[in-house]
């Protein structure tokens, strides 16, 4: 380390200086690289689940993920390696194998960037829910959902401090969840929406968006709104 | 998925949090909400309100012509809906409204006529308001509701250091080290901030101590809780006081420095010792030695409150009882610390600073002295009156004794918000002219005469003001439904034509063609805003007042090196009672308030697909009185006090306390305020809505 308390280290052969604990992900922003992310959010607290963001350091076994490693003095990280295009292509076909990302834009740039074949496991399994319409203000189509667990985090201690969501589930049945299933207004969930502001699939969908989706009028969406409310007072 | 044709940044029109929200619009309709992650004061944290509440400006039932009264001659006038009234242009409405302001201004005085302007409003708008009413007809009455909100924290800081807004920024909250929050359901009534507030305290372990009867949510994060009895606040703080005085905690350097009164005030509390506050307040008399010992040792604490402190008979004295506390401790003047009140509306702190207030010009220039008056005389070019105004409640008062002929209410709703509604209604009875001026018929627009239909904050372009001072920009995004425009375009015209009737040789000035040019005026002569324009604003997202110049960054916290009254004052204080409290015949405590879905006098949040979430008017019951009384959960229940009776349901819930009852007042169809008593703080004239004695019976016995 250099005496002034920073760290020296080359990003795609730029040598770059910072502070001590500055993430790979940060360092090489201050050099013009940028990483792909999907978990990743700055309003949330890195947590290295998608590694979409992986990076090759010399002498490092494995890929390492930019967004929650820090620098170390002499680091020589290379950012588009094949090895790091081949593994973050592979982790978008993946992805794309299980999940249905037609509503992700930016996923789907990338999966164009980096020439991910879409049809690359043909015989994998979907995962599968069906769509949660349980409040007015958002529905929840898990379907959609790549658990990058941006929803958990600011409902939990990053944000809300709310800790209506978690996750369910092992494995490939693993989803987000509530406890016991509950339907959101039987949670503790107070309709703040930060999750519906942070995910990255519309998994989480603004109720009003949903139904203009499904061409919907303005004036049909307040009559539905309208005869759901009379329902539910009827079975009170 | 939806792409908006237009994302429109702007800022929320609830709270005083003041958060930025992007507006997405498609066919002219906003169908959503997101917030940009990069911007104060929220940085993409919005609340239910924010994000799901502001679909109320597509509702069915928006003002969207003129409105004439039918049976204009008829008295008493009663209050009507829609049906009681018929389409005008804006020619006839303006005209009428213009002709029978000038003939009582002409046969009674200025004085006569009684203004609220409305802390949902822009900074324009009001500014253009308080100018029409001072320099056209000639009275300071204009007040708005902060009057019944932070009056009692207004008065009881100026008494303290001689300032009344937020002291210290919401940035400072996820980094703070010990905090006290009073008679403040942040959670629900500033939700934004209390997600920064206990990021201090889950991120960083901030201690952080609440005063509250409530068991409500921030509870849950406190290390200490200390729950009083409604209305015995004073009683605490003046033991904490004690206890850091006889503990020595208190903070040497600055009372010399900075604090007078220090021997007297430490005599005054020396015998009030948390044992006696116990027997005032029922908080163990350990929990307060406790809290005062984690608050005195702190190296910086802060105080946050809400109505809790300044809605009562006594609010006066509860703010002067925590300022006691910060000036004792020193903690003023540096980040972390500070005094602050947080607002309430949108934009309560900017309609107060534009002059939304009957003693002061922008700026809190007080209308008394004769050279500040002097300034405003050159600069409008006329003769303005020197007697400071009547506040809200004295307004009605006057109206009720015949000094008030007329009322101008601007967006706000006294027929739901003021206390004791039976009485307010009966003076609404006997006006001679009323004129309103909204988005909806609310219950005050029910009794006009004419009705000018007004923009909606997402139509029109100005500033609103956050509770730190915090100067941010309003945006249209979307046109006005039908004739409605914007408030500062309907004041202009009316000014004007109250000119032209009275005959006056010379316009004070409603010439203007954008909002900017308001903003302009009222920052040449009020000195704070003097570095502020809508051009900064826009380039830096919002400014921080006091900004002298244009060079000058903004102010983040106050008091650094002095107080605008020079030495902060400790003061004296005695413990007093409620003024009605549980009997026999009314055995329960009403509390009344906020929750977290619904806003003030409901007229926003009751047209939002937030009453879907939250429809029905809830009573918080103990799970005691409950039983006692034989209620179920979920049964609709009578409250009845000496003033009147509503019927709400019940919620049984440990929130309360035994022997206390929570209204919410957001609900028309069972409003708290028909229960609420009209005592007054001497010196706020603010009404106590937190305590008054109600009993509490099955609706069907």
């Amino acid at each position: 380390m250099s005496e002034n308390g920073k760290v020296s280290l080359t990003i795609d052969g730029k040598v770059v200086e910072v502070e001590r604990g500055t993430t790979i992900m940060e360092a090489a922003k201050r050099v013009d690289v940028s990483t792909p992310i999907i978990c990743y959010h700055p309003a949330t607290t890195s947590k290295g689940l998608c590694r979409q963001c992986v990076v090759e350091v010399e002498e490092w076994r494995t890929l390492a993920p930019a967004c929650i490693t820090e620098v170390t003095e002499d680091m020589v990280v290379t950012t588009d390696s094949e090895r790091v295009i081949r593994a973050r292509k592979t982790m978008l076909e993946m992805l794309n194998a299980s999940v249905d990302l037609s509503q992700s834009p930016e996923i789907q740039e990338q999966m164009e960037d980096y020439s991910a074949d879409p049809d690359r496991f043909p015989g994998a399994k979907k995962r599968d829910h069906d769509l949660l319409d349980d409040n007015p203000f958002y529905v929840r189509d898990y379907s959609q959902c790549v658990l990058c667990w941006r929803c958990v985090q600011v409902c939990g201690d990053d944000v809300q401090k709310d800790y209506a969501l978690a996750v369910g589930g092992r494995g490939h049945d693993s989803t987000i969840a509530t406890f016991y299933d509950a339907p959101m207004p039987d949670t503790t969930c107070v309709f703040c929406g930060n999750c519906v502001g942070v995910c990255p699939t519309n998994a989480l969908q603004d109720k009003t968006e949903f139904l203009l989706d499904k061409g919907l009028q303005f004036h049909e969406i307040r009559a539905r709104r309208r005869e759901e409310r009379r329902k539910k007072s009827r079975e009170e | 998925m939806v792409d908006a044709q237009r994302s429109v940044r702007t800022t929320c029109p609830y709270c005083g949090v003041g958060c930025q929200l992007d507006l997405q619009v498609q066919e002219e309709h906003i169908y959503g909400v997101k917030a940009p992650f990069n911007v104060a004061p929220n940085y993409g944290r919005l609340c239910s309100k924010g994000r799901y509440g502001v679909d109320f400006v597509h509702h069915p039932s928006r003002l969207i012509y003129p409105l004439i009264r039918k049976d204009l001659e008829t008295r008493p006038r009663k209050p009507v809906g829609l049906e009681g009234f018929r389409r005008a242009s804006w020619e006839e409405a303006l005209d009428l409204a213009a002709e029978r302001l000038a003939e009582i201004v002409r046969k009674h005085g200025g004085d006569a006529v009684g203004t609220f302007c409305s802390a949902k409003a822009t900074n324009e708008d009001n500014y253009l308001f308080q100018k029409f009413v001072r320099g056209v007809l000639g009275t300071n009455n204009v007040d708005h509701c902060a009057r019944l909100c932070h009056a009692a924290s207004v008065a009881g800081l100026q008494i303290a250091i001689g300032s009344s807004a937020m002291s210290n920024s919401i940035a400072e909250m996820k980094d703070l080290d010990t905090f006290m929050v009073v008679g403040s359901n942040t959670t629900e009534a500033h939700p934004v901030i209390s997600t920064f507030m206990l990021d201090a305290v889950v991120k960083k372990g901030a201690k952080l101590i609440v005063v509250d009867p409530r068991g409500i949510q921030m509870t849950e994060f406190a290390t200490h809780w200390l729950r009083q009895t409604p209305g015995t606040d004073v009683a605490v703080f003046q033991a904490m006081a004690q206890v850091i005085i006889e503990e020595e905690l208190y903070d040497q350097e600055f009372i010399t420095n900075r604090v007078e009164g220090f021997e007297e005030y430490a005599e005054s509390v020396a015998g009030f010792t948390p044992e006696k506050a116990e027997e005032i307040s029922g908080v163990p008399a350990e929990q307060i030695r406790e809290a005062a010992i984690l608050f005195g040792k702190a190296n910086r604490a802060a105080i946050y409150w809400g109505m809790g402190i300044s809605q009562s008979v006594h609010g006066t004295d509860n703010t002067l009882s925590i300022a006691n506390l910060a000036l004792l401790t020193g903690n003023l003047g540096k980040p972390g610390t500070g005094l602050n009140p947080l607002r309430g509306q949108n934009n309560v702190q900017g309609c107060s600073d534009s002059g939304g207030l009957p003693a002061v010009f922008p700026g809190y220039q007080s209308v008394a002295d004769p050279d500040i008056r002097g300034k405003f005389e050159d600069y409008w070019g006329v003769k303005l009156n020197p007697e400071p105004g009547l506040t809200t409640m004295e307004m009605v008062d006057a109206a009720e004794n015949g000094f008030i002929k007329a009322y101008y209410v601007m967006g706000e709703n006294p027929m739901m918000s003021e206390p004791d509604l039976r009485h307010a209604r009966h003076v609404m009875e006997q006006m001679d002219f009323v004129l309103y001026q909204d988005i909806f018929l609310n219950e005050t627009g029910e009794y006009a005469d004419v009705i000018l239909p007004a923009g909606s904050f997402a139509e029109k372009r100005g500033t609103f003001t956050n509770s730190d001072r915090r100067v941010q920009l309003v945006r249209p995004a979307i046109p006005s439904p039908g004739e409605a425009r914007a408030d500062w375009a309907i004041i202009q015209d009316l000014a004007s034509r109250v000119e032209e009737k009275l005959g006056r040789e010379h316009s004070v000035g409603f010439a203007y063609e954008t909002p900017a040019q308001i903003w302009d005026e009222m920052a040449d002569l009020t000195p704070p805003f003097q570095g502020i324009d809508h051009d900064r604003i826009e380039r830096e997202s919002g400014v921080q007042w006091p900004s002298p110049t244009k060079d000058h960054p903004g102010t983040p916290y106050l008091f650094q090196d002095s107080f605008p009254s020079g030495k902060g004052k400790l003061t004296p204080l005695e413990y007093s009672p409620s003024a009605e409290l549980p009997d026999e015949e009314y055995p329960f405590i009403l509390s009344t308030g906020r929750v977290l879905y619904h806003w003030h006098g409901g007229t926003m949040t009751r047209r939002s697909k937030l009453d879907d979430i939250y429809p029905d008017p809830l009573v918080e019951i103990h799970p005691q009185d409950a039983e006692n009384l034989k209620i179920e959960a979920g049964e609709w229940i009578k409250v009845r006090s000496r003033r009147g009776e509503i019927t709400v349901k019940t919620l049984i819930t440990q929130r309360s306390p035994a022997g206390t009852v929570f209204i919410p007042f957001h609900f028309v169809e069972a409003a708290a305020n028909e229960l609420t008593l009209d005592a007054r703080d001497p010196r706020a004239k603010i009404p106590d809505y937190k305590v008054c004695a109600v009993a509490v019976e099955k609706a069907q016995p």
